[in-house]
């Protein structure tokens, strides 16, 4: 992203030392990564996604997420009249495996990928007994696993249904916008797999991203605005049938 | 799908909370409750009610005890759950609740019990020999001045003390039903009716439970039942549960009337799923039926064993009714999606940490303890144990 | 002094609360963790913990600094914005770990039968602008890559690899 080709090729020796310690996964604050000098969110374009499934399998691959829980999904949507009260919605093990073949009639079909919207005014972070569950200064909503009691009322609270216990760890689960890759200056896993770039990761705080220019000259939603949680994932051409 | 019906996002399918979770309100409601009833006769001077005044307290100390064990079999790290008292997150109800139980268990309940038993324990103490000598003594905390003016002085407190603990009562079930109703994600949760309609159901299990409890233990005794005595606890039973009855039936007209997003699939759901529990068992069975029979006995004079029939049947019926509305709340509120657009089931187990067994067990531990406690301290009036003998 | 004596009882029930709450203050203080506190009412060294997680796919920069010609080839066709990894799956490990010089681990190339159906498998439901075909159709079912370059797969008219 900020790091060029030959930046990378002088730093590719010390990059490797520190990829070692990287691999194994062991606790090293990242160099040059300053907490208040960000405010992450992500922007979907649901006009370029294809329903392909790669986001929820790199998010898996990366983040080892169970199979059963899913920390992104993609749902399908098919809307067949007017009535957008009642659209059909499918999401086959999340998406995980691609959609099955749809055939074509009066109705339109599009692809709406969902993850944690790391909401500014989360309701999940109100409701943790402990504080084990809260939003980073860089605008991440992260659990801290070894505090967290799993008593699962974040779970509860959250209108969009991202959270989960995990079957192992016993504690609340969910995307962490791959924290440990972003303060590294990497993509997350979901947006680096996606092959048409319908999924973008936007920093907020950063006057270069090009999410600002795309705010101004598009007509953006998010997920349940009702809820008035400010989320920070924002949707291109999100149709009003979407829940 | 697995019990799926249309569409749920994919981490709703599994249920979070289980029946331990509806048992838990249930057991902090019978507390409230039976405070309640005990608060009628030291506070507001309802003599009628007196042989049960005792009672009242030890069954809310005895079901206060087992409340959290449903909590803790819940959590996935129950051994972390001491942090809710380290770290509290004053924006969490769920953590503002810890001191709410420990304020209420130690400051009223537990302070109540010992000032109004305190001379028993005392006597028990100087009549007895060996270990149990010692266990009164500990449980006198060592003082053994049981003079006129000690007691007097103890009484006053004591009337204090349930004067604070009635809205401490209000207190510790109207929090848990704010856990639920400020939960804005979930539509059948959220409403700021939801505490009150706890407060009120709850006074009703409470006061239903004493009232049978009475009647059991009087009958066990081979005593005769204080007519008086239960003849106003069903009258007074009778004007709670119509306010209880009042407060759903608001909640319910206010929803059907403004129907909003949530509302066709919520409708739903009550049709379908929750059908049995509760439209057949909450709300005809568990609340019309006893109704009924105690306004036939509000109006009608009707024979001493006809009454003892009628306050036995709606008694267990209003049990079964609050627990039925605890499970609608509590499961009903995880059955259908967020996205309004499906449903699950819940798959209760049988043998597992939050089965049906153990919720069983959990069910029958305050008998147990209550069991305990009356053999503790005895809450019957020195002259039953006399003619029972 | 007599009222004294008669409120003594009182006293020892309200020690068993200072006792009580002295306890619980001190258990805090002994297992509360240190950073607790630091950012917000959170451990602020969960932060370090979730960053430290293992790495699973290098991204498409660690891959183009050995090969930079695949990479140029891509930039010019309709796979620019494709990443590797979104076909060739996590490797981070290929990237990083070396043995004299050369990869340790050697990427297993994708099965382009199952791979390229998975983005171009035609539907309705995919949006009208996106390529998409019926592979009976379209090609007999043969294998992708025996006309399409999956670097640039995109065939001029009249051209054929």
């Amino acid at each position: 992203m900020n790091l060029t080709r030959r930046h990378f090729m002088v730093l590719l020796p010390a990059a490797a030392v520190a990829w070692e310690s990287v691999l194994a996964g062991t606790p090293a604050a990242a160099p040059n990564y300053k907490l208040t000098d960000h405010w992450w969110g992500m922007l979907i374009d649901i006009s370029k996604c294809i329903g392909c499934g790669n986001c929820v399998r790199a998010c898996q691959t990366e983040n080892d997420v169970p199979d059963g829980f899913f920390r992104t999904w993609v749902e399908r949507y098919h809307v067949t009249d007017t009535n957008l009260e009642r659209p059909q919605v499918i999401s086959p093990d999340g998406g995980k495996g691609g959609f099955p073949i749809a055939a074509e009639d009066e109705g339109k079909y599009f692809f709406v990928p969902k993850l944690c919207n790391h909401c500014v005014d989360s309701p999940c972070t109100q409701v943790c007994p402990v504080g084990a569950t809260f939003i980073s200064p860089d605008g991440v909503v992260l659990v801290d696993q070894s505090y967290c009691l799993g008593c699962a009322y974040c779970v509860q609270a959250c209108p969009y249904g991202c959270r989960y216990i995990h079957p192992e760890k016993h504690s609340a689960d969910k995307c962490t916008l791959c924290y440990h890759r972003i303060t590294k200056g990497l993509n997350t896993a979901c947006c680096e797999n996606c092959p048409t770039g319908a999924r973008q990761l936007a920093d907020l705080k950063d006057p270069n991203d090009p999410i600002h220019a795309f705010l101004k000259t598009h007509a953006v939603q998010v997920l349940k605005p009702q809820m008035a949680t400010t989320p920070k994932v924002f949707y291109n051409q999100l149709d009003g049938s979407v829940r | 799908m697995n019990g799926v019906e249309g569409f749920m996002y994919p981490n709703e399918i599994a249920l979070q909370w289980s029946v331990l979770i509806v048992l838990y309100p249930f057991i902090t409601g019978l507390v409230a409750g039976a405070f309640i009833l005990a608060s009628l006769e030291r506070v507001f001077n309802v003599q009628a009610v007196k042989p049960t005044y005792r009672l009242a307290l030890l069954t809310a100390l005895a079901f206060l005890l087992v409340a959290p064990l449903p909590l803790q079999l819940h959590l996935g790290h129950p051994e972390r759950s001491l942090e809710m008292y380290f770290t509290p997150h004053r924006s969490s109800a769920m953590a503002m609740f810890g001191f709410v139980y420990l304020w209420y268990l130690m400051a009223v309940l537990v302070a109540e019990i010992w000032l109004d038993f305190r001379k028993d324990i005392v006597l028990t103490h100087l009549a007895s020999k060996g270990p149990k000598r010692l266990l009164y003594w500990v449980m006198a905390l060592g003082s053994t001045n049981i003079s006129k003016r000690a007691l007097h002085i103890d009484e006053r407190l004591g009337y204090i003390i349930t004067v604070i603990g009635i809205p401490s009562a209000f207190l510790l079930h109207g929090y848990v039903g704010f856990i639920f109703g400020s939960i804005k994600a979930n539509p059948w949760w959220s409403s700021p009716m939801m505490p009150v309609v706890f407060i009120f159901s709850a006074m009703v299990s409470g006061v239903a439970a004493v009232l049978l409890l009475y009647m059991a233990t009087t009958k066990l005794r081979k005593l005769p039942i204080d007519m008086r005595c239960v003849d106003t606890i069903a009258q007074y039973l009778f004007y709670i549960f119509i306010i209880d009855f009042s407060l759903e039936m608001i909640d319910l007209i206010h929803r059907i009337y403004e129907a909003d997003e949530s509302f066709s699939s919520l409708d739903f759901m009550v049709h379908t799923k929750l059908f049995f529990s509760q439209i057949v068992l909450q709300i005809v069975l568990g609340t019309l039926v006893p109704l009924l029979l105690l306004l036939l006995t509000q109006v009608i004079k009707l024979p001493e064993m006809a009454r003892k029939a009628i306050y036995v049947t709606s008694g267990s019926l209003i049990l079964i009714s609050v627990f039925a509305m605890r499970w609608n709340v509590v499961i009903g509120g995880q059955l259908f999606s967020k996205s309004f657009l499906g449903y699950t089931t819940y798959k209760m187990e049988l043998v597992t940490r939050e089965g049906l067994l153990m919720a069983i067990a959990l069910s029958i531990l305050p008998f147990v303890f209550l069991w305990i406690l009356v053999k503790l301290l005895p809450p019957w009036p020195k002259e039953e144990h006399a003619a029972a003998d | 002094m007599n009222l004294f004596k008669d409120v003594g009882h009182l006293f020892r029930f309200v020690a068993l609360f200072i006792v009580g709450t002295l306890v619980i203050l001190g258990l805090r203080a002994a297992f509360t963790p240190r950073s607790f506190g630091q950012y917000g009412h959170y451990r602020g060294a969960a932060l370090g913990d979730i960053a430290a997680h293992p790495v699973h796919f290098a991204g498409h920069q660690a891959c183009e600094v050995c090969h930079a010609d695949v990479a140029e080839t891509k930039a010019k066709g309709k796979h620019a914005h494709v990443n590797c990894e979104a076909c060739h799956g996590a490797q981070a490990r290929h990237a990083y770990d070396f043995t004299n010089g050369s990869a340790t681990i050697k990427p297993v190339l994708p099965d382009t039968a199952v791979l390229c159906a998975r983005c171009h498998a035609a539907s309705a439901a995919k949006p009208k602008s996106f390529p998409q075909v019926n592979a009976a159709d379209h090609s007999g079912g043969v294998p992708c890559q025996t006309c399409h370059q999956p670097h640039s797969p995109a065939i001029a008219a009249g051209d054929a690899k």
